[in-house]
């Protein structure tokens, strides 16, 4: 039964980065079997984040942003073509034309899409977008070359942020819209989100927190001309881009008896999906956005990440664990990073900054905007930010790694300024926020509720 | 040829900026925002800056093919 593992059939559902670099990875692990890639959009991998800065700015057409390989993975890619289903006992992956492709291991690595705006008749209206594709992108990069008279963003996370950046940055006329107190709250917390707040309005965004949108308008053409929000007041927009957050691609798996909801897939330390009953499978394999995954440094919580350096790093732990024996197979312990670039600044996060109760400024200071925020839990480093100081993170990764007290020792890099004092990190409950987090902690500590709540409008 | 930007890995070092300005560029201080296909005339500064990335974060590879079915 055990077989020789570098061969037989393996399908990957999901022809997106994780796809892409776990088909790479299988074929270095020395797998001579066949190799089979679903995925539903027509194009081969691509890469997304340019598609809210590069693109949206005009640099470049969203339909160059295509993944380089590392090595040609000799596999047959069937694009464009969706997967309908998965039998777990049959080790069948069901296509939409009705055809199935037997498999002996499964990759899981079909990501998430973006949260549609709800009311799907306004959303209907011309000139309201979401951004999660090429497609997507395509239009919307169109609609901005076009010069829109205002462009309402509904959402101030990362994506709509970068949106209203790039759109400044092209001289456009921007609302954003955002139900918490400021953006970046969610995955940064209190201190930086009013860095934040104060760069959208620093560069001319037209930034209205503590509200929500009520309902799009759209004139007798089905054009849409503005928005009312809920303090009674009305934006006049041409454009809406709808930026709520992202939706795990699990349906499929409905009727497959495995541990997938609305906060992703669950799988052990090593890529293996569990079973709805909590039993580990050993032929389903998941990684990437669609992934939740336990992780030791954060009390074994499940965490459900949108991050491209996860899909990377997940996509090769789970591709070595599918070709190798019990004994052999490794952990996928990365740490969570993330960049955004947007208003000029380049924000990168190591750690999970949203599991915090303290945050302290180690480096660098607000006003000058260059900073290192590291963030604690009870005592220990969780997660560091840096504004425009790339350089230092490597250092506080380390202090991450080590799980080092909270606040860190002096003694750090250079440190033009003492440490201040920690305050309170203020990462609000997600079910108050807009946009979905980027990071989401979906385990239990009686004491906190960070938990993805679906907004229901 | 594509390329594409470990960005979680890059350090803004801008190695690759000074060697290939029409591929490369920084946005700000140190956010690098760069155009993902490579046309044939830069191909050959687009591998010294791969090169001479310090964290070595530029992948440059053929894109897939699609043969499909
Ligand atoms: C606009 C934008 C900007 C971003 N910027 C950043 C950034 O600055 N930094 C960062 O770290 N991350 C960023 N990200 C996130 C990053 O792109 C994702 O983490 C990454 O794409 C995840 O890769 P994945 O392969 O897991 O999933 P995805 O890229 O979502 O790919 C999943 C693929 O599977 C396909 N699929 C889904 N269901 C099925 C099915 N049933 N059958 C067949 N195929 C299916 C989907 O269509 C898709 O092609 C950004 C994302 C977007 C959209
Ligand atoms: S040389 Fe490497 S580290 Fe420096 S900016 Fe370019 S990609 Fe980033």
């Amino acid at each position: 039964m055990a077989g020789d593992r570098r061969d037989g059939r393996i399908v990957i559902v999901g022809a997106s980065l994780a796809g892409l670099r776990a088909a790479e990875a299988l074929r270095e692990e020395g797998f001579t079997g066949s190799l089979t890639v679903v995925g539903d959009e027509p194009y081969p991998p691509y890469d997304r984040p340019p598609l809210s800065k590069q693109v949206l700015l005009g640099h470049v057409a969203a339909d160059t942003t295509g993944l380089p390989m590392r090595r040609d993975p000799d596999a047959d890619w069937r694009l464009g073509v969706r997967a309908t289903g998965l039998d777990p006992v049959d080790k069948r992956v069901v296509l939409a034309e009705g055809e199935s492709l037997p498999y002996d291991r499964l990759l899981v690595a079909t990501g998430t899409r973006a949260r549609p705006w709800p009311n799907p008749r306004e959303a209907a209206l011309d000139g309201v977008f979401t951004l999660r594709t090429r497609d997507d992108a395509a239009g919307l990069a169109e609609r901005l070359a076009a010069g829109p008279q205002r462009v309402l963003v509904i959402g101030g996370g990362f994506t709509g942020s970068e949106i209203a950046s790039a759109c400044r940055e092209r001289g456009l006329e921007v609302t954003v819209t955002e139900r918490g107190p400021a953006p970046l709250v969610g995955a940064l917390g209190g201190t930086l989100s009013k860095l934040a707040a104060a760069m959208h309005r620093n560069n001319g965004v037209d930034l209205r927190c503590g509200v929500t949108v009520t309902a799009l308008r759209g004139d007798g053409n089905g054009r849409l001309t503005g928005a009312d929000l809920s303090d009674g007041s009305r934006v006049e927009a041409d454009v809406c881009v709808a930026a709520l957050g992202a939706v795990r691609n699990v349906e499929w798996l409905a009727e497959a008896g495995l541990a997938a909801g609305p906060r992703g897939l669950a799988c052990d330390a090593g890529c293996r999906a569990f079973d709805m009953y909590g039993i580990v499978t050993d032929d389903v394999f998941v990684a990437g956005d669609v992934s939740r995954f336990p992780h030791p440094l954060f009390e074994y919580q499940l965490l459900s990440l949108e991050h491209w350096g996860n899909a990377v790093a997940q996509a090769e732990v789970a591709a070595h664990n599918m070709v190798s024996a019990g004994p052999l197979r490794r952990p996928h312990l990365a740490l969570p990073t993330f960049w955004s670039t947007q208003f000029g600044l380049n924000i990168k996060a190591v750690g999970v900054p949203t599991l915090s109760d303290h945050v302290v400024i180690a480096q660098g200071s607000l006003e000058e905007r260059r900073v290192v925020m590291v963030y604690g839990y009870r005592g220990r480093v969780t997660a560091a930010v840096t504004v425009d100081m790339a350089k230092s993170l490597p250092y506080y990764q380390h202090l991450i790694e080590t799980a080092a007290p909270f606040p860190p020792v002096p003694g750090a890099a250079d440190r033009p300024i003492a440490a201040e004092i920690p305050v309170p990190s203020d990462v609000p409950d997600p079910k108050g926020l807009s946009h979905g987090p980027t990071v989401a902690l979906t385990g239990h500590l009686p004491d906190r509720r960070l938990t993805v709540v679906q907004p229901t409008s | 040829m594509r390329i594409v930007v470990d960005l979680t890995r890059c350090q803004g070092y801008a190695q690759c900026v000074f060697l290939a300005p029409e591929v490369f560029q920084l946005h700000g201080e140190e956010g690098l925002l760069y155009s993902s296909a490579v046309p044939d005339d830069q191909l050959e500064r687009v591998r010294q800056a791969a090169a001479a990335c310090p964290v070595q974060a530029i992948l440059l590879g053929e894109e897939v093919s699609a043969r499909g079915r």
